[in-house]
């Protein structure tokens, strides 16, 4: 707080000198009338910020000068009551400006108090670059720092994909060798199952925050299934990228995206039973007695099942991504990497748009 | 230990799982899909339970349940059977114990 209040100083002293000579006139006055209103803090005055008052005592202080000089001689009272009256009005605007001040300090200190906390509560993981919605209720939850750290290491992920996806898109429009296609893909798939062990680590901190996709963008979170994106639905979406295939490789993929399918149904169908067996432990015994120790603790237990499915949700992803990576050749898979990348990409676009959209007045 | 291996040595699939274990289910559901009938040891319901959990934990599990067994050999639990079906690999192995629809 002192270092705050001794840069506002010094710039300020400057100011007085250039300042018009009106006010100096005033100080001179009081000098020759034992000014004993002058005092060191009237001194720091913010002349460009308050022109009127400086102009009101302007008015006073240039004619008066002239006059003093003039009338002196002649009439003494009318010189002494203006003089007077002079103090009084550089007193006055020197008290005005004292407080003037004192309410700008304290204004730049809450400034800088607010900027604080928006700081801190920005790290606390609204990420604006992934997500523009904020959370329904306008307040955040008290989020673990394991999930903090989730949604920080996240926003870097997305970082080092579009990095991956712009080089892929520049690789693949001009000449490449398979090799260096290779290594590009290769990182791509690395980079995936990167992710998938973040979430799995988060999984365990917060379940349900992998559940509900909330790092995720809006858009995004509209086709999650089991905190993430459905394979075979991917499949479905980049088949017709891949082309030329051979036949081979389109049935290939067809029986993968059936054997996807098939996964996926019966992960959910689990899914079902485990809420279904959590609603009935919630619910278990007399509703409405008001005690619910044992029913909470029954839940607890069956919610620890929930992690796993979702470690086996994004299993899936990954053998799915894998089995992929088996059937295409080096090429294929750069260019699905790349579809893959940039629909997501479009995904967040999507959300970003449509929490910006501008609505039609009504 | 001698449970579990007569237990799974019965032919087709079998799954050791507990009542309570939604994933197990889940797996239940997959061989349903694929047209095989797996024959479900509910652990949870013997009175050895520990015991068949640590044997199968023993055999390689690395969780008790679900734990699938094929014509009496472990397949592995529910990771292992995902990625056999995604891979194209699950159905050939249960083929001669699909249950004949014609």
């Amino acid at each position: 707080m002192n270092t705050t209040s001794t840069h506002f100083v010094p710039p300020r002293r400057f100011e007085i000198y250039e300042t018009t000579l009106s006010p100096v006139s005033m100080w001179e006055e009081s000098f020759k009338n034992n000014g004993g209103i002058y005092t060191p803090n009237s001194i720091i005055i913010p002349t460009n910020a308050k022109p009127d008052s400086l102009s009101e005592d302007t008015s006073h202080g240039t004619p008066h000068k002239f006059d003093q000089e003039a009338s002196t001689s002649r009439h003494p009272d009318k010189t002494q009551r203006r003089l007077a009256q002079n103090r009084e009005a550089a007193r006055k605007s020197r008290l005005r400006k004292k407080a003037y001040v004192q309410q700008l300090e304290t204004s730049r200190l809450k400034l800088i108090h607010l900027e604080q906390e928006l700081d801190r509560v920005r790290q606390q993981g609204f990420y604006e670059g992934n997500r523009v919605d904020t959370n329904a209720l306008g307040f955040s939850d008290k989020m673990s720092s394991g999930i903090v750290a989730f949604e920080m290491e996240y926003g870097h992920w997305v970082e080092e994909q579009n990095r991956q996806i712009s080089e892929l898109r520049t690789v693949l429009h001009g000449q490449v060798s398979d090799v260096e296609l290779r290594l590009l893909v290769d990182n791509a798939m690395k980079h995936y199952f990167q992710l998938f062990r973040m979430k799995s680590a988060a999984a365990k901190i917060d379940v349900f925050y992998i559940m509900s996709g909330m790092w995720k963008t809006s858009a995004e979170r509209f086709f999650l299934w089991i905190g993430g994106f459905r394979p075979s639905e991917l499949l479905k979406v980049l088949l017709p990228h891949f082309d030329p295939l051979m036949d081979q490789q389109v049935l290939d993929v067809c029986n993968l995206r059936q054997s996807c399918q098939q996964a996926e149904d019966a992960v959910s169908q689990g899914m079902e039973k485990l809420q279904h067996t959590l609603a009935d432990s919630v619910a278990a015994g007399n509703l409405g007695e008001g005690s619910y120790i044992p029913q909470i603790t029954c839940a607890m237990e069956r919610l620890e099942a929930l992690v796993s499915f979702v470690n086996q949700a994004d299993h899936l992803r990954h053998e799915t991504l894998q089995q992929m990576h088996r059937i295409l050749t080096t090429r294929q898979a750069a260019r699905g990497l790349l579809a893959l990348g940039e629909y997501f990409q479009r995904l967040r676009a999507l959300s970003s748009s449509w929490a910006t959209r501008q609505r039609e007045p009504t | 230990m001698d449970k579990v291996l007569r237990m799974s040595s019965e032919k087709g699939v079998v799954i050791f799982s507990k009542s309570s274990c939604c994933m197990s289910y889940a797996v239940q559901v997959l061989f349903q899909d694929l047209g095989v009938h797996p024959t479900v040891c509910e652990i949870d319901k013997d009175p050895d339970c520990r015991e068949i959990e640590k044997a199968l934990m023993r055999l390689g599990c690395s969780t008790p349940v679900p734990a699938v067994f094929v014509g009496g050999k472990l397949v592995g639990s529910t990771n292992e059977v995902m990625s056999m079906h995604l891979s194209g690999s699950l159905v050939p192995l249960v083929k001669p114990f699909q249950a004949n629809l014609c």
